[in-house]
C-alpha cells in the first residue's frame, strides 16, 4: 500500500500516522506539502491531525481551500481512498467530502483521553479487520469533535450504513457515559456513500503499540493494507 | 553605517522626554544603579539606552540578588555537555543523542492574564529548547494556586490550564507531567513553572555566542508589536493593588506561528548556515542581541528601522523592549542569507537582515540612518549590579512528637479526607486538557507513575529504545519550615521519582520562586534552599544544568511559600524494562523499602486533618536515599518489579491508595509488629521510601537485607478494596469517587 500524508502549516500528527503506516507496511508514506497540487499516484491519502492554519477562521476551513485539497477532491471522486483523522476529519468535512460538521465540544474544553468505540460495520476497506459491534480503545485529543448533521442527513447516514464508529462505554453501551464531546448519536467517525472516504475524530495511529496506548487502532491500518495492496 | 558614525553620540529623537529621576525610578533602577550607568556611559543616556540598562539590570535578566548563591550549585558531571548560562542545559544520553531541557517561570504574567501568561510561558520555554537545535519531545508544568476558597483561584486555574493546553496542544508537543498545589500563600501570586525537554544529536547543538565580524544578524518569526514592553521589569517588582493595570505588559502568544518557527528553525539547522542563534524572550531584542554579542566578545550594529513591525509609529525604545512572542535572532554565515530566507518564506514567516557583527564591543542602534543608541557591551556585564543581600537563615523548628498528634477516630474517613483534599485529589481535570499522547511515545502517562516516561526516537547506534523519565517536584511547606531541609528534599524527591521508573537520574533544572530578596528572612530562605539543594545534588550526582530565578513573588508584602521547583531528567537504556505505579494484577507482594519512624511534622495528615502546619519537616539522609534508590532501580532494571511508587505527600497509605486507583486493583496490608503508632506509620512522611509490587516478596526482602536496605513485606494486591487489617476496608469505587470528584466539582461550582 502506497500512502500519502498531507502536511499543512500547523499539522502536527502527520508524524504519528506516518509512523503507524510504516509499522504495518514497512515503508514510509510520502509526505505532501499543502501547496503541492500535483503529487504522485497513491493508494491512500491521509489528512492528518493538528491545527492546520492555526484553526483560525474555523477548524479545517482554510486547509479545505488549499491547492492540495483540490487535487484530493478530484482523486476522491475517482475512488482513491481518503482517511481524515481529527483535524483531517474537520478538513475533509469542510471540503465537502463528508457530510456534517464538527462543533466545539459540548463541555467547551480540549479533551485528551482514551475512549471506547463501537465498530459499526466491518464492510469497508478501513474496518475489515474488525467485527461489527466490536469495542476498541483508542485516544481522542481535540476541542472541536462534536459531530452534528441535520435530521435528514442523520437519517441518510443511518439508513446507508455510513456511520463507522460510535463512542461507547467500555462494555459497548452507546450512551452519554462514553461520549467525550457531545456528538450527535455518539458519532466518532463517518464514511461517504461509497465508503471510500472515512473521517474520524479518534486517533487510531496512537494505539498501535502495546507500551504506548495498546494496539486496538492497528486493525484500521492492517485492514487498509489488506484492501489496498 | 561607517565606523566613524559608530562612534558618534546618539541623537535625541523628537518628542523624546528628558531623563528625570522619576523616569529613572519608573525603570526600576535604584539611584546608585543609575550612577553606575552614568559612569559607564560618560553622559546622560537616551531613552532607548535607559530602557536597555533597565531591562539588562533587572532582577529577571541579571540575577543580581541570586548570582552569588547560584554559584554554589554543582553543575558538572561527565554527562553534562552544557551547564547553566545557555538557553537550556544539555546532557549526553548515549548513542550520540543529547537531552536539552529547562524550566522557567511565568508567574507574574499568569496572575495578571492567566491564559496568555501561561501560554507564553510554554512558548518561551519551548523556544529556549529548540533554539539549541532540539526537537521538543515533552512539556511539564508545576503550578501553585491560592486557597481554593479565594475568589480568584477558580478563574486562575481555568485560565492557566487552558493557556498551557492551548499552546502545547497546538505545537504538537505532549504535556506529560507536572504538579498542582493549592495554598493561601499563593492567593495573590500564583506560580506557573513550565519545563520543556528536547532531543538533539550531540554533534548538532546550537549556541548563542556570536562569531565572525561582518556576519549578518537576521530576525525571523513574528513581527514586533507593542506587547510585553517592560515585562522583565514587571517580573522584578512586588505586586500591589495596581498590578492589574500592568495587563498590557503581558505578551500575547500565537502557537501556530511558533509551530511554523520550530519547523523552519529545525529545517535551517539541518544546513550548516547558522553561526549562532538565540530566541527573543524576556527583554526581547535587547537581551537576545546583547547576549549574543557579549558571549562572542563582539559588537553589533542593529538597524532598528529594518525590524518587521506589527504596528505603525513604533519607536526604537519600543522595538528594543517589546516582548512580542515567536521571534528569533540568528547570526548566519556570510552569503547564506538567500538560502535561509527561502526556508522562512516557505513557512510564511518574516525574515529580515537587521544588522551585523562588529569588533567594537559596542551595541550601536540606528534608526533611519541616525544613531539612537550606543552602549559599550563589556561594562554592562562586568559592572552589572551584584548584591550580597543580607540574609537570615530560618531556624529548624522543634521536632513534633507523633504522640502530640491525635490519631483519627475513623481511619476510613481520614483516608478519604486526604485523598480528596486539594493537594492530593486527582488532577485528571487538568491533564485531560493537555494532549499527553501526541508523538506516540508516551509510555507512562500522568498519574500512572512518579515520573513521566517518553520513548526517545531510536538512534541508529542503539540496539534498544531508550526512555527519558522526567518529573517536577517541590514540597513548599517543608521549604517554608526549614529551607535547607526543604531544598534537600525537593532534589531527593525528584531523584526518587525518576528512580521509581527504573531510570537513572541524570540532571536537574531548578526554578527558584521566592519573595522579596531585599528582606533578610526571604534571602535567608533562598540561601538555605540553595545549601540543601547543593548538598543533595552533590551526593546524588545530580548536577544542575539550567534554571531560572523568580523573585519578588509577593503581594502587598505577603510572600509566597518558598518554592524551589526541581525539574529532573533521567534515562533508561531499554524502555521495555521501565515500570509505573499502577497495581494492575492480584497476587503481587507489597514491599515497603526504607525505614518508617512515623514523621508527622509538616505532614499533610497534620495539615488536612488536624489543621496544623507545624514542626520540623522530615529529614533527608542523602546516603540512605542513594542506597535505597540504587537498590530499587537495580530490582526494576533486573525485571523483577511489577510496579513501584515513591512515598511522599500523605505517606504510605496514600501511596498505596494511589497505586490501587491507578491500576484498578485492591490491596490488603497489615501493620508490621513493632511499628510506630498506626497513624504515624500510615501517614508519616519519612523520606527515602518506595512501595514496590513484586511477584516474590520474600526474595526482595532477602535481597534488601543483603544490601543493607530496610524492607518490610506489608501485604498483597488483589480484590476491589483497600484493606488495612483491623483499621479500614474501603471499596476502591468509593475511594475513586472521592479522589476524582474534588477538582471537577470545584471547577464547575458557581464562582
Amino acid at each position: 500500500m502506497k500512502a500519502a500524508v498531507l502536511v499543512f502549516p500547523g499539522s502536527n500528527r502527520e508524524g504519528d500516522v506516518a509512523q503507524a503506516i510504516e509499522l504495518v507496511t514497512g515503508r514510509r508514506p510520502t509526505m505532501v506539502w499543502h501547496g503541492d497540487g500535483d503529487f504522485e499516484k497513491v493508494d491512500l491519502i491521509v489528512v492528518p491531525g493538528g491545527f492546520s492554519y492555526g484553526d483560525y477562521l474555523r477548524c479545517g476551513a482554510m486547509a479545505a481551500q488549499s491547492p492540495v485539497m483540490a487535487e484530493v477532491k478530484k482523486r476522491a471522486a475517482q475512488g482513491v481512498p481518503v482517511l481524515g483523522i481529527c483535524n483531517g476529519f474537520q478538513i475533509v468535512t469542510e471540503a465537502g467530502l463528508l457530510p456534517g460538521t464538527l462543533m466545539r465540544n459540548s463541555h467547551l474544553k480540549f479533551v485528551c483521553a482514551d475512549v471506547h468505540l463501537k465498530v459499526e460495520t466491518s464492510q469497508s476497506l478501513f474496518t475489515n479487520r474488525y467485527q461489527a459491534g466490536q469495542v476498541i480503545k483508542v485516544p481522542v485529543a481535540h476541542a472541536e469533535g462534536n459531530y452534528f448533521a441535520d435530521a435528514d442527513t442523520m437519517k441518510k447516514l443511518e439508513d446507508r450504513g455510513q456511520i463507522a464508529f460510535r463512542y461507547c462505554s467500555p462494555e459497548g453501551a452507546v450512551d452519554g457515559s462514553g461520549n467525550p464531546n457531545g456528538s450527535s448519536s455518539n458519532i466518532a467517525g463517518v464514511f461517504n456513500e461509497t465508503k471510500t472516504v472515512l473521517g474520524l475524530m479518534p486517533h487510531p495511529e496512537n494505539a498501535v503499540e502495546p507500551m504506548f496506548g495498546g494496539t486496538d487502532g492497528k486493525g484500521l491500518f492492517e485492514g487498509m493494507v489488506e484492501a489496498l495492496s | 553605517m561607517t565606523i566613524a558614525q559608530e562612534k558618534n553620540p546618539p541623537v535625541k529623537l523628537p518628542n523624546e522626554p528628558t531623563i528625570t529621576p522619576q523616569i529613572v525610578a519608573e525603570h526600576g533602577l535604584a539611584p546608585d544603579e543609575y550612577e553606575r550607568l552614568l559612569k559607564i556611559m560618560g553622559r546622560t543616556p537616551t531613552m532607548v539606552e535607559l530602557g536597555i540598562f533597565s531591562a539588562m539590570w533587572s532582577e529577571h535578566c541579571s540575577y543580581k540578588s541570586s548570582k552569588v548563591w547560584l554559584k554554589k550549585l554543582p553543575t558538572s558531571a561527565p554527562w553534562v555537555i552544557q551547564g547553566p548560562g545557555e538557553n537550556a542545559g544539555v546532557i549526553d544520553i548515549g548513542d550520540g543523542q543529547a537531552a536539552i531541557f529547562k524550566m522557567e517561570s511565568h508567574n507574574h504574567p499568569s496572575y495578571i492574564e492567566p491564559y496568555q501568561g501561561a501560554a507564553t510561558g510554554v512558548g518561551g520555554i519551548l523556544r529556549d529548547v529548540f533554539t539549541m537545535g532540539a526537537r521538543p519531545v515533552a512539556n511539564l508544568n508545576a503550578l501553585r494556586f491560592g486557597d481554593p476558597s479565594h475568589p480568584k483561584t477558580r478563574h486562575l486555574v481555568s485560565g492557566v490550564v487552558a493557556g498551557i493546553g492551548g499552546y502545547g496542544n497546538c505545537m504538537g508537543i505532549p504535556t506529560v507531567g507536572g504538579e498542582t498545589n493549592f495554598h493561601a500563600a499563593y492567593n495573590g501570586n500564583i506560580l506557573v513553572n513550565a519545563m520543556t525537554v528536547g532531543i538533539a544529536p550531540t554533534n548538532k547543538i546550537f549556541y548563542a555566542a556570536a562569531a565572525g565580524v561582518g556576519n549578518p544578524m537576521v530576525y525571523v518569526g513574528s513581527k514586533t508589536g507593542r506587547d510585553g514592553i517592560h515585562g522583565a521589569t514587571m517580573a522584578s517588582t512586588e505586586f500591589n493593588e495596581d498590578s492589574e493595570e500592568k495587563r498590557p505588559t503581558v505578551q500575547v502568544g500565537d502557537p501556530f506561528v511558533e509551530k511554523l518557527l520550530l519547523e523552519a528553525c529545525l529545517e535551517l539547522m539541518a544546513t550548516d548556515a547558522i553561526v549562532a542563534i538565540q530566541d527573543m524572550g524576556a527583554a526581547g531584542l535587547t537581551s537576545s542581541s546583547f547576549e549574543m554579542a557579549a558571549k562572542g566578545g563582539l559588537g553589533l550594529v542593529v538597524e532598528l528601522d529594518k525590524v518587521p513591525m506589527r504596528e505603525t509609529g513604533m519607536t526604537p525604545y519600543e522595538l528594543m523592549l517589546s516582548e512580542s512572542q515567536e521571534r528569533m535572532l540568528i547570526v548566519l554565515k556570510p552569503g547564506r542569507e538567500d538560502e535561509a530566507r527561502k526556508i522562512f518564506e516557505k513557512w510564511e514567516l518574516d525574515f529580515a537582515v537587521i544588522g551585523h557583527l562588529t569588533d567594537t564591543e559596542r551595541m550601536v542602534l540606528s534608526w533611519h540612518g541616525e544613531i539612537v543608541g550606543n552602549i559599550p557591551i563589556p561594562p554592562l556585564v562586568t559592572e552589572a549590579p551584584m548584591y550580597e543581600r543580607p540574609w537570615t537563615l530560618t531556624p529548624l523548628p522543634p521536632v513534633l512528637d507523633a504522640a502530640e498528634v491525635p490519631a483519627p477516630e475513623d481511619y476510613k474517613a481520614s483516608l478519604l479526607a486526604l485523598m480528596g483534599c486539594p493537594d492530593l485529589a486527582s488532577k485528571a481535570w487538568i491533564w485531560h486538557q493537555y494532549d499527553h499522547l501526541i508523538m506516540g511515545n508516551t509510555a507512562i502517562r500522568p498519574q500512572d507513575g512518579d515520573a513521566a516516561l517518553v520513548r526517545v526516537p531510536q538512534s541508529t547506534k542503539a540496539s534498544s529504545h531508550k526512555g527519558l523519565a522526567m518529573t517536577s517536584d517541590c514540597t513548599p511547606r517543608y521549604v517554608q519550615a526549614h529551607p535547607e531541609t526543604g531544598g534537600r528534599q525537593a532534589v531527593a524527591e525528584a531523584w526518587r521519582n525518576i528512580t521509581a521508573t527504573g531510570a537513572r537520574p541524570l540532571a536537574v533544572t531548578d526554578n527558584m520562586n521566592f519573595g522579596n530578596p531585599q528582606k533578610p528572612e526571604i534571602m535567608g530562605q533562598f540561601a538555605g534552599a540553595i545549601m540543601g539543594m547543593a548538598e543533595a545534588c552533590r551526593v546524588l550526582d545530580f548536577p544542575v544544568v539550567s534554571g531560572n530565578v523568580s523573585l519578588y513573588n509577593e503581594t502587598e508584602g505577603r510572600p509566597i511559600l518558598p518554592t524551589p521547583t526541581i525539574g529532573a531528567v533521567g534515562v533508561i537504556d531499554d524502555i521495555a524494562k521501565a515500570v509505573g505505579s499502577r497495581l494492575r494484577a492480584a497476587g503481587h507482594a507489597l514491599v515497603l523499602i526504607g525505614a518508617t519512624e512515623g514523621w508527622l511534622g509538616q505532614s499533610l495528615y497534620l495539615r488536612e486533618l488536624c489543621g496544623r502546619e507545624e514542626g520540623a519537616p522530615p529529614p533527608v539522609d542523602l546516603a540512605v536515599e542513594r542506597r535505597n534508590g540504587d537498590f530499587v532501580r537495580g530490582e526494576i532494571v533486573g525485571g523483577r518489579v511489577a510496579a513501584c511508587h515513591d512515598l511522599s505527600d500523605g505517606g504510605l497509605l496514600v501511596g498505596l491508595a494511589e497505586m490501587c486507583l491507578a491500576g484498578g486493583t485492591g490491596a490488603t496490608m497489615k501493620l508490621p509488629a513493632g511499628a510506630a503508632a498506626p497513624h504515624a506509620y500510615l501517614y508519616g512522611e519519612d523520606q527515602g521510601r518506595y512501595l514496590v509490587a513484586i511477584d516474590d516478596g520474600n526474595a526482595l526482602v532477602a535481597a534488601a537485607a543483603a544490601a543493607g536496605v530496610p524492607a518490610t513485606l506489608l501485604g498483597y494486591s488483589g480484590g476491589d478494596s483497600l484493606v488495612v487489617e483491623g483499621l479500614l476496608a474501603l471499596p476502591l469505587a468509593e475511594l475513586r469517587a472521592v479522589h476524582e470528584a474534588w477538582l471537577p466539582t470545584y471547577m464547575n461550582s458557581a464562582a
